[in-house]
């Protein structure tokens, strides 16, 4: 049939999802601490090249971008954490569903704490 | 009544019958000798309340077009050879009644991912059953007992779960780790290794640890839990994978 040309997606469940979650985060993180640790690096250059870059950090676009990288973190850490109880705690393979939702729970709670106080630096 | 005996007949037919209604199977087709490219196939079947979608892929071969290619053998969930992929989830053709799926919506029926097609349903399962015969799959005990070899309630507990394994290939083939590398073990070799490292009759865990304390061992396992979703025997797949890692770094079962 031409209008599902491939094989379908296959139906995973909230292990599945979170793993894919997982991994996209992990890679956003990964290019984040590329370009941090390279504009770090580069106060030991020539500290007016560092400013120069920092400042070019300070608009609008990056700090939206930073509330992406800060979710991106909660959600990765806290996902970690539910990871490790899986395979360390004896009863994580039970519980890895509700475990799930209540690190969505935390992270989405954090996040509403942090975002207003970010926009305001950002946009004030 | 003159009609009483033909009415009658008629509500013995009524009470028999099984509802019947209209489905439409997409059937993935490949076959290598025409040169085409895997498709979908569209089927409406007439089909019972009662039917399985192997009973629907039955008709479609049987009744509509015999090239139809599937594999099936006892077609009531023990020999394990009907694993497809049914509406995006790995399940038995024979365990999964057509009224328990969304039957307003088309029915979707593929092969395994991750196995080479060979034809239609059907997949090459030798990559499979190799891994399988990697971890060792059989009793490996020195002594030689003129009786049966005891065990306790407690310690047939420890593995009870994993020796209900069909080998059906729905949880290996479910797992995304090893659509991407096939050389992993995956979930159904390490569910038989662990029917045999927990098994107190057993000597040779420490050779099966060793094998799966492999780069593409148990470490490869993302606990996505697909597995322990698509078994049909439901067997704690991602559980006993865990069980299993535990022992690695005990050393010992």
């Amino acid at each position: 049939m031409a209008s599902l040309p491939a094989g379908t997606l296959y139906r995973g469940k909230v292990g599945m999802w979170s793993w894919v979650l997982h991994r996209i985060t992990g890679v956003a993180i990964f290019f984040f601490l590329l370009v941090h640790v390279l504009d770090t690096a580069l106060v030991r250059l020539s500290p007016e090249a560092y400013n120069a870059v920092i400042n070019t950090y300070k608009t609008p676009l990056i700090g939206v971008a930073e509330l992406g990288l800060v979710a991106a973190i909660l959600y990765h850490a806290l996902n970690g954490l539910r990871i490790i109880a899986i395979d360390f705690w004896r009863k994580g393979v039970k519980y890895q569903n509700v475990m799930f939702w209540i690190v969505v729970a935390i992270a989405f709670g954090i996040f509403a704490a942090f975002a207003p106080r970010h926009l305001m630096h950002v946009f004030g | 009544m003159a009609t009483a005996v033909a009415t009658k007949g008629n509500e013995f037919e009524q009470m028999g019958a099984v509802p019947t209604f209209q489905v439409t199977l997409f059937v993935r087709r490949f076959n290598p000798e025409d040169g085409q490219e895997a498709r979908w196939e569209d089927f409406d079947v007439q089909v019972h309340g009662t039917d399985r979608v192997l009973d629907a892929l039955h008709k479609i071969k049987w009744e509509m077009d015999g090239s139809l290619t599937f594999r099936r053998s006892c077609a009531h969930g023990v020999c394990g050879s009907d694993a497809m992929r049914i509406n995006g989830r790995n399940r038995l053709a024979c365990k999964t009644l057509i009224k328990d799926l969304d039957i307003t919506q088309p029915i979707y029926v593929e092969p395994i991912k991750g196995l080479n097609v060979e034809k239609d349903l059907v997949v090459d399962m030798n990559p499979f059953y190799q891994a399988y015969k990697d971890i060792n799959p059989f009793l490996i005990a020195s002594d030689k007992p003129a009786k049966e070899r005891l065990q306790s309630a407690e310690q047939h507990s420890k593995f009870e779960d994993t020796t209900k394994c069909i080998l059906c290939a729905a949880c290996t083939t479910s797992c995304p780790v090893f659509w991407t590398d096939g050389q992993y073990f995956g979930p159904a070799a390490i569910v038989n290794a662990h029917r045999f490292i927990f098994d107190s009759r057993d000597e040779g865990a420490e050779v099966r640890l060793d094998i799966l304390n492999d780069k593409e061992g148990v470490w490869r396992c993302r606990t996505t839990f697909n597995c322990t979703d698509a078994c049909p025997r439901g067997i704690e797949v991602t559980k006993a994978i865990a069980e299993v890692k535990q022992a690695i770094l005990r050393g010992k079962p």
